[in-house]
Parts: C-alpha cells; sequence; structure tokens
C-alpha cells in the first residue's frame, strides 16, 4: 500500500465538504429557532404583567387586557373539540373497522388529505358566506368553532384511522372468536388500543385551533369585550392569535402583540409536551 | 359416538379461486380430529368455514351445508356470535389482548354477560386449570398477559377459548410457533380435553396427529382425499395419494 488512488482522496475530500455543509444547515437552522424564541421572549415577557392577564382592553382607560382573549380560545377550543371529537372519531371507525366499499373509503380518504392542505383563509372566508351569511349565524365563538370544526375534521380522522390500523388484526380475530359483535369488539379491544394516538391527534389538533388566526377572523369577529361562554357563542369574540393580529396590525400595540406570542408559544410547547406524554401514557402494555 | 360436525358438498370459494371442493365429513363427538395436508391444500379454509370466521374474509363465497349439532349454521338468521361461542378458535400465533392474564380469561365470560365477581374468579381458575396453566400464572393473575413466554400465551388462549364453555375447539396450528416442550404440554392438554370437548385441530406436523388425534382427514388442493381414523389412515391409507403425503413423498 502506497499512496492511495486520487480518487479515494477526492472522496474523502468530498465527504469532509458535505459533513461541513450539514453541520451549517443544522447549525442555521438551531440558531433561527434560539432567535425566534429569544427575541419573541425578550421583548414580551417584560410585558407579561398581571394587569395584561386578568383584565379587558379599556378604551376609556387606554389599557390593553387580553383576558377575553384567553377565555374566547378556550371557548373555541372547547366548542370545537366537543364537536369535532365524536365525528371525527366515529366517521374513522366506519371507515377503517366497517366501510366495505372500497372506491368510497378511497373517495373520502382523497377528499380528507386534500382539504388538509387547503389554506386556512378559504376555510375562514367558506365559514363567514356559509355560517353567518346562510345559516344566519351571529359572529362569534360558535360559527368561529364550526369553522374550526371543518378545518380540522381531517387531520382528526386521519390520525384516528392511522392509529385504528395499528391495531393487530389477530386481537380482532380474537375477540370475534370468542362471540364478540363487532362493535363489542371495537369499544373493547380495538379503541383502548389506539387511545393513545386518537388522544395524540386531537391534542395536535388543539394546537392548531390555538394557533389559528386566518379562519377566524371573519367567523368568530374581532371582538374584545369580556363575555361570559353562552354569550360569546354569538357575539364577536377575538382568540388569542386574532388578538395579536390585531394589536400588532391596527394599533401598533407590539408590546402587547409580543406578550400575546409568549403565551401562545408557551401553549404550544405545553400541547406538544402534552401529546408527547398522552401518547407515552396511553401507549399499549406491550413488555 | 354421535357426530357433532357435518358437511355436505361444502365448496368455498375466494374470489374467483375455488379452494374447497365438495367437501363431505362428519366429525365425531369427544374425540380429536387432525386436518394434515401440504400448504394451502384448504385445511385451515375448512377448519374456519365451522366458526364462520371465514366471514371476515371478503369475498369469500360458501355453497353447501355445514351443520352443527344438526342445525346448518349458514342459514340465514344464524346467529354467528353465539355460533362462535359454541365453537371456540385458537389461532397459529398467540393473540392474547394486551390485558391482564384474569381480563383475558374474563374477556369471553364478560362479553355473554357474566358480571358476578365471584363467578368470573370461578371461571377464570377454572378455565386456567383446564387449560394447565393455572399453576404457572395463579400469581400473575394481574401481570400483562404479553409477558408471559409464548408457550404459556399460547395456553392462556386456550383457557381464554374455554372460559365461554365451548362444546368444539378449533386449533389452527396452534403448535406450529411454538418449541418442542411447550408443543408437549399443548399435545397433553388435548388429549385431556376430549373428555369434555370435540378438539379439531389443522397441523402441519404428522407425528402430532398421530400422537393426539383419533380421526385424521387428509387434504389435497381443496379436496377431502381421505378421512378414517387416524391409525388406521396412516398404517393403511386406502388412496395412493395419502400414502405418497404421509410417507413423504411430496409436500
Amino acid at each position: 500500500m502506497t499512496n492511495p488512488p486520487r480518487s479515494s482522496r477526492s472522496r474523502q475530500v468530498k465527504s469532509v465538504i458535505l459533513r461541513a455543509l450539514m453541520y451549517i444547515c443544522a447549525g442555521i437552522a438551531c440558531i433561527l429557532l434560539v432567535f425566534l424564541i429569544g427575541y419573541i421572549c425578550f421583548r414580551g415577557i417584560p410585558h407579561l404583567t398581571w394587569q395584561l392577564v386578568s383584565t379587558q382592553t379599556s378604551y376609556i382607560q387606554g389599557t390593553i387586557g387580553i383576558l377575553p382573549n384567553i377565555l374566547n380560545t378556550l371557548y373555541i377550543i372547547f366548542t370545537s373539540m366537543i364537536i369535532v371529537v365524536p365525528i371525527g372519531v366515529c366517521a374513522a371507525i366506519y371507515l377503517t373497522e366497517y366501510a366495505r366499499n372500497r372506491v368510497l373509503v378511497r373517495a373520502i380518504g382523497f377528499a380528507v388529505e386534500t382539504l388538509t392542505g387547503i389554506p386556512s383563509i378559504i376555510f375562514g372566508l367558506v365559514g363567514m358566506l356559509f355560517f353567518v351569511q346562510i345559516w344566519g349565524l351571529r359572529e362569534g365563538v360558535l360559527a368561529g368553532s364550526l369553522t374550526l370544526v371543518i378545518m380540522v375534521l381531517p387531520t382528526i380522522i386521519s390520525n384516528t384511522q392511522e392509529s385504528l390500523k395499528t391495531v393487530p388484526n389477530s386481537y380482532r380475530e380474537g375477540a370475534l372468536a370468542l362471540g364478540s359483535g363487532k362493535w363489542h369488539m371495537i369499544r373493547t379491544v380495538v379503541l383502548p388500543n389506539s387511545m393513545d394516538g386518537i388522544v395524540t391527534g386531537c391534542i395536535l389538533a388543539i394546537g392548531r385551533i390555538t394557533g389559528e388566526s386566518a379562519a377566524l377572523l371573519f367567523t368568530a369577529g374581532i371582538g374584545l369585550e369580556l363575555n361570559n361562554y353562552f354569550h360569546s357563542l354569538q357575539s364577536s369574540s377575538a382568540t388569542l392569535t386574532v388578538a395579536l393580529y390585531l394589536f400588532a396590525g391596527e394599533q401598533g400595540e407590539f408590546d402587547a402583540a409580543f406578550a400575546i406570542a409568549v403565551i401562545l408559544m408557551a401553549l404550544t410547547l405545553g400541547l406538544n409536551l402534552l401529546a408527547k406524554f398522552a401518547a407515552r401514557k396511553l401507549k399499549r402494555g406491550e413488555e | 359416538m354421535p357426530d357433532i360436525i357435518e358437511t355436505h358438498d361444502l365448496n368455498l370459494w375466494y374470489g374467483e379461486q375455488q379452494a374447497l371442493y365438495d367437501v363431505n365429513v362428519a366429525i365425531p363427538k369427544n374425540r380429536v380430529t387432525a386436518l394434515i395436508g401440504p400448504s394451502g391444500c384448504g385445511k385451515s379454509t375448512f377448519l374456519k368455514t365451522l366458526n364462520r370466521m371465514n366471514d371476515l374474509v371478503e369475498g369469500c363465497r360458501i355453497e353447501g351445508q355445514v351443520c352443527c349439532d344438526g342445525q346448518d349454521i349458514y342459514a340465514p338468521g344464524t346467529d354467528v356470535n353465539q355460533l362462535r361461542k359454541r365453537v371456540g378458535m385458537v389461532f397459529q400465533k398467540a393473540n392474547l389482548f394486551p390485558m391482564s392474564v384474569y381480563d383475558n380469561i374474563a374477556y369471553g365470560p364478560r362479553l355473554h354477560g357474566t358480571r358476578d365477581r365471584a363467578r368470573l374468579d370461578e371461571i377464570v381458575e377454572k378455565s386456567l386449570r383446564d387449560a394447565a396453566i393455572w399453576d404457572e400464572v395463579s400469581d400473575r393473575l394481574k401481570t400483562n398477559a404479553l409477558g408471559l413466554s409464548g408457550g404459556q400465551q399460547q395456553r392462556l388462549c386456550i383457557a381464554r377459548a374455554l372460559a365461554v364453555e365451548p362444546e368444539i375447539l378449533l386449533l389452527d396450528e396452534s403448535t406450529s410457533a411454538l418449541d418442542p416442550i411447550s408443543t408437549s404440554k399443548i399435545e397433553d392438554l388435548i388429549g385431556e380435553l376430549k373428555e369434555k370437548y370435540t378438539v379439531i385441530m389443522v397441523t402441519h406436523n404428522m407425528q402430532q396427529a398421530v400422537r393426539i388425534s383419533d380421526r385424521t382427514a387428509f387434504f389435497l388442493l381443496g379436496e377431502l382425499v381421505e378421512f378414517d381414523r387416524t391409525e388406521d389412515l396412516f398404517s393403511m391409507p386406502k388412496d395412493p395419494k395419502t400414502e405418497n403425503y404421509i410417507s413423504g413423498r411430496f409436500g
């Protein structure tokens, strides 16, 4: 063995360059993330006061408070989930466990996939035209939630379907062979073993609802008053993200906007952690 | 012994593919009947017609009659769930649910309406004793069943099937994935089970058929070639195809 051949030499050089490039790309990604989080915290945390989160905006006193928006966000999450989870889970169960018509299943699957990719402003537009104009709902939590139901339904359906499919067929056969009816089998064997995926899907859907603004602008509205739940259903109610848009875009209140951003970021982080935790906690007990 | 299962001109298709041809057989009660034959010969398919598990296969079509205690189980209006309670099944691979040992065994009785705790305890113990695994798991009833060894899991599957008090037990190559010791335990168990149950088992292992079965049915290419007392079938097969198979000339 004397000198290594040229080709091997150049390959080594290439590999060093490539590795350096990959390190740089990964570094850029990390730096961007750290910078973004750091900047938002730096700008937002000083303005995250008790007054901000515990009062409502008052033009007379000239103060900004986002308590109504925090509540509206919770209202919308609650209303959307209470509608979308039963529909989505049942639809997924039907598609995975019952439907025999392959063409129909594929057609629905395709529709679900396509719905996932539609920009959310379009859901907002349709929601406004359909729920507000045609159905005659007032702008409010109800119209906003119904719009979000349409938006996250595909996510819930496909997540649930995926996790139903991970339940081994042998479990189904085992239950049926003992004389179980189909629904009993689904309830006692399939659902408990896909709960982790279903719950994770729901939490991710909540994350999407929390972060949504475009679809809510025309449907839930931009109202900043403090309302109780039932009143807010039919009265214009801005969520945190919409409020962020309003404060930053319309009123130039960047301090409040950054404070909201901090809250939203913390919420997203919390939901993601919760999703991970739930998935691990509910994971079926295989050794 | 009276016959518990009779089939009359049973034909079965998977889509366009015919898998069983005119099977006529009468299986005696309280005996062990082995179904043998090369892979793809229809023996598992035949077994699954007996508790209608083939209903789950898309495009599966059946003609002819399968009578259990004189009643056609494919007649309209048959309660498939009740049928499967009477005709239990143990699969090739253990398919316990990811629950505790106790809940696995109690799944069937609970399903069929037993709620009383003391009664359930009784059934669980009896089933585990019948499946000869009580001594091994009696102190682990609350642990996850999937933590047990393969052989124990398969015997738990048998116990789970026995817990609904079936009349017939179908075993679909239930020892093929097990080590020799577990296999011999299950074989011993099958020998005891026939006092109370009718056992019908698919096996790839001809020695196993000889060791534990009373009757043997030989399937080839979807046809029932020969059905006879096990010792007769293996010592003096009437059909040359059977002779070729059992002497190892093909399959």
